[in-house]
């Protein structure tokens, strides 16, 4: 077949109302995320948002802090989301969907809706971890998602909680006496899960269908959830906006983000990757990790990142026996 | 465009569809539909959701207003269906 | 007709009476001294089912701000109650709520703050929030707290300010002493606070977003219908006064109070409590045969300039009383008394920093401040505000 470039045109929407785009074109004004936010191209966070709502459904109310994600998709006078959506402030997601659940049982209309608090890692592992403890120490009915793309990306790629062990940030840089950020990322999910809530779990915008169907099981639990999502970000990982799958995919099989759930405490569904791939593989895709390959010393470096992939393997059982 | 401001600076839901971001692309993508096999990775994986099934199964189809360009279906597609073309002015 | 209920009881109680009295649908708070007895109150009241209401008991105030925030968001009527550090922890958000027209009612038990650490009276947390965009009401007894928290609720939820509100009670004084206090009758709140209907609220039904970002091309005009609303918000907060006068046959004026003042030659204009002292110095002097009277400021923000001036031009000299510094500056409320005689000729008006950090006010300084500010009769007002009773004593030399 001949590659002629069709023109521009938007596509006709189908006599029957698909409820999916896997059924059919949606007029985007119809949509519960519409295109036309200013999310860097390949995005793996918008990517990541725009598969969680459409799993949760029309029948939700989300709360989301300051952040990329916010702030492409709300620019006034327009916005993405076609569900009720409130932002208040960098950190407060979680204490003002506490809020909003509490309005809805007063207001006797909780029944059937999905409340979704969201932000990115810098305002979930960092600045707003005191309010999200306090979420899901009081047990309210919210689904907390976070979108990691392991760094402050919003504000031009700084270090956060989340940062993995010798990436470069612009405020953990690379230079002639450092490999970049020197300390483990804070995990999470575990603490998440150590405040007893019924399910906690990390995702990958590289796996879509896994994201929504953990998104599913998440919204059928009453109780507080927390989801993990890792999002490669081309801007802030310099890598190529058409590898934000591939990349996400080798983190995933190297185990340096493995894909798990807690539920009640308990470790399952731990997804083992087909073959354990070396962290070269992943590490050499992103010019973050760069100065581990020219620096001298960065072989020393490469082996603990080995050595962290290889206790997440243990601790998950990632290897097959 | 909302003329006039409101209290407290309210927005309507879906209204960022004004903003034709198909405008940002460098590369199109272009699907021939008879190598598709209707896995819909593509329409899962597209940032925009620029990417929707066409009826009767005859494939999927891109909306040209949002698509940025950035390349994820066509490496992702298993059947290799898709080519990123560049943008004609 | 229903006896009015007519009870002695602690300050605190007043306001949880009052606040149980307008059906908050969400409550969240943290405790602080000396707010904590108002939400100890109604937790008790949440569970005997005297009150019907979501309480939300936080890990900061932080979180308590942006819990009723959520709340109100999303339709609620909601409270909060907090003091000094605890109003500074909720800053970020007191700012949010207003910007965002959410119409919250806070109760502010006025306590002095940080550093040094002090626990006791002082309106410094109060009004070095006045910026943000909150109307705020100052109350001098139990009575006041107890009534200004239905017309908070009715002023804030109007559709033509749609803005949160403060009441402040100062703390310790006003929060943990008893007085005779008159509770309203539940029928007649009712009819005079009818139940929350938002403009807008999230609704899955009519899906809004909310929380905009604002760009260079839109957030000046935004903020300027803050402030048009806040400004606005003046006739409402009258007429609120008024109904509530015709309701429960209580008469507030919603600005100010003027006591004795009519031919005063020498005015004190305070806030809050210490009102009730100066009242007793004015009396006392009077009988001396002294032309001296109080205007109590009840509103702060919205800045009433023009009453001011109507209220403080017939004197001489206004000595401005308050417990509070803009540090490196004078009184903060001195400074607004003296914007509002900007370019119009008015009395010297001197800046009184008083009863820091809870120290007592007696009517003996109070009078000290009447003598003194008499002195100032056709001189220019110092730069430098004067501060009450010093105790120079413990006070070491410049170096």
């Amino acid at each position: 077949m001949t590659q002629t470039t069709p023109k521009a045109t938007t596509p006709k929407a189908p006599a029957g109302k698909p409820k999916t785009l896997k059924e059919g074109y949606i007029p985007p004004k119809e949509r519960l995320f519409a295109p036309g936010h200013r999310g860097c191209a390949g995005c793996g966070e918008l990517l990541a948002a725009r598969l969680v709502i459409e799993a949760a459904g029309p029948n939700t109310i989300i709360a989301n802090n300051t952040g990329c994600l916010e702030v492409t998709t709300t620019p006034y006078p327009e916005s993405s989301w076609g569900v009720p959506w409130i932002h208040s402030l960098f950190e407060n997601a979680a204490a003002v969907a506490s809020g909003i659940e509490a309005a809805l049982i007063a207001q006797g209309r909780k029944e059937g809706t999905n409340i979704i608090a969201q932000g990115g890692d810098g305002s979930t592992v960092d600045i707003g971890l005191g309010l999200i403890s306090g979420m899901m120490e009081r047990g309210h009915d919210i689904l907390y998602v976070c979108y990691d793309n392991e760094a402050y990306m919003n504000t031009g790629i700084q270090r956060s909680g989340a940062t993995p062990f010798c990436a470069a940030t612009t405020t953990s840089p690379a230079g002639k006496s450092s490999f970049g950020n020197m300390r483990p990322k804070k995990p999470m999910p575990e603490i998440m899960a150590a405040h007893g809530i019924p399910y906690s779990a990390t995702a990958s915008a590289a796996y879509p269908r896994d994201l929504q169907k953990k998104v599913k099981k998440a919204l059928s639990i009453k109780g507080p959830k927390y989801i993990h999502v890792h999002v490669p970000c081309p801007t802030g990982w310099y890598t190529d906006s058409v590898d934000t799958i591939k990349v996400g995919r080798l983190a995933v099989e190297t185990g340096l983000f493995p894909l798990y759930e807690i539920e009640n405490g308990v470790v399952t569904n731990v997804m083992k990757p087909k073959k354990r791939l070396p962290v070269e593989d992943y590490l050499k895709t992103q010019a973050r990790f760069k100065h581990l390959f020219s620096k001298e010393g960065g072989a020393e470096v490469v082996r603990q990142i080995q050595a962290i992939a290889d206790k997440n393997a243990q601790r998950l059982g990632l290897d097959p026996k | 465009m909302a003329d006039k401001l409101n209290d407290g600076a309210v927005t309507e839901p879906s209204s960022t569809v004004i903003t034709k971001t198909g405008a940002w692309r460098s590369q199109r993508p272009v699907v021939d539909n008879e190598k598709c096999i209707k896995c819909y990775i593509c329409i899962d994986l597209c940032p925009e959701g620029a990417i929707s099934a066409l009826p009767e199964k005859k494939g999927v189809q891109v909306d040209y207003d949002y698509c940025k360009g950035c390349g994820i279906c066509a490496s992702e597609c298993p059947q290799k269906a898709y080519k990123m073309v560049p943008e004609e002015k | 007709m229903k006896m009015p209920r007519k009870t002695v009881m602690e300050g605190s109680m007043a306001v949880a009476e009052a606040v149980k009295l307008c059906r908050p649908q969400v409550i969240s708070a943290y405790p602080i001294t000396p707010q904590t007895h108002i939400v100890e109150d109604l937790s008790q009241m949440v569970a005997d089912g005297e009150l019907k209401s979501e309480f939300v008991n936080v890990e900061s105030e932080f979180a308590a701000a942006s819990v009723v925030l959520g709340a109100s968001a999303t339709g609620a009527r909601a409270y909060t109650a907090t003091t000094s550090q605890g109003l500074f922890l909720m800053y970020e958000v007191l700012w949010n709520m207003a910007g965002s027209r959410y119409p919250i009612n806070l109760t502010c038990a006025n306590r002095a703050v940080s550093a040094p650490i002090n626990i006791w009276n002082d309106q410094q947390d109060s009004v070095s929030i006045r910026d943000a965009g909150w109307i705020q009401l100052y109350c001098e007894d139990a009575q006041e707290t107890h009534d200004f928290q239905p017309i908070a609720f009715k002023v804030a939820e109007n559709p033509k300010v749609r803005l949160p509100i403060m009441t402040m009670m100062d703390g310790y004084v006003l929060t943990h002493t008893y007085e005779p206090v008159e509770i309203m009758d539940q029928e007649l709140v009712d009819s005079y606070l009818p139940p929350y209907k938002p403009v807008v609220r999230l609704d899955t039904a009519h899906p809004v977003t909310l929380g905009a970002f604002a760009q260079p091309n839109t957030y000046h005009e935004i903020r300027y219908m803050l402030n048009r609303a806040l400004m606005g918000s003046k006739s409402v907060i009258a007429s609120a006064f008024k109904e509530f006068n015709e309701t429960f046959g209580r008469d507030y004026s919603p600005f100010m109070e003027e006591y004795r003042a009519e031919d005063a030659d020498v005015l004190v204009l305070s806030l809050g409590s210490v009102c009730g002292t100066i009242k007793d110095a004015v009396d006392e002097l009077r009988n001396e045969g002294q032309k001296v009277g109080l205007v109590k400021l009840t509103m702060h923000r919205p800045l009433p300039k023009a009453e001011l001036r109507k209220a403080l031009d017939r004197a001489s000299v206004v000595a401005v009383v308050e417990k509070d510094i803009s540090l490196g500056q004078e009184g903060i409320v001195a400074t607004d008394v003296k914007s509002a005689f900007a370019g119009h000729d008015g009395p010297a008006v001197l800046s009184y920093v008083a009863g820091l950090g809870g120290r007592d006010v007696p009517v003996r300084d109070v009078r000290r401040v009447f003598s003194e500010a008499a002195a100032w009769k056709g001189k220019k007002a110092p730069d430098d505000p004067f501060w009450l009773a010093l105790n120079t004593g413990i006070i070491p030399e410049v170096r």
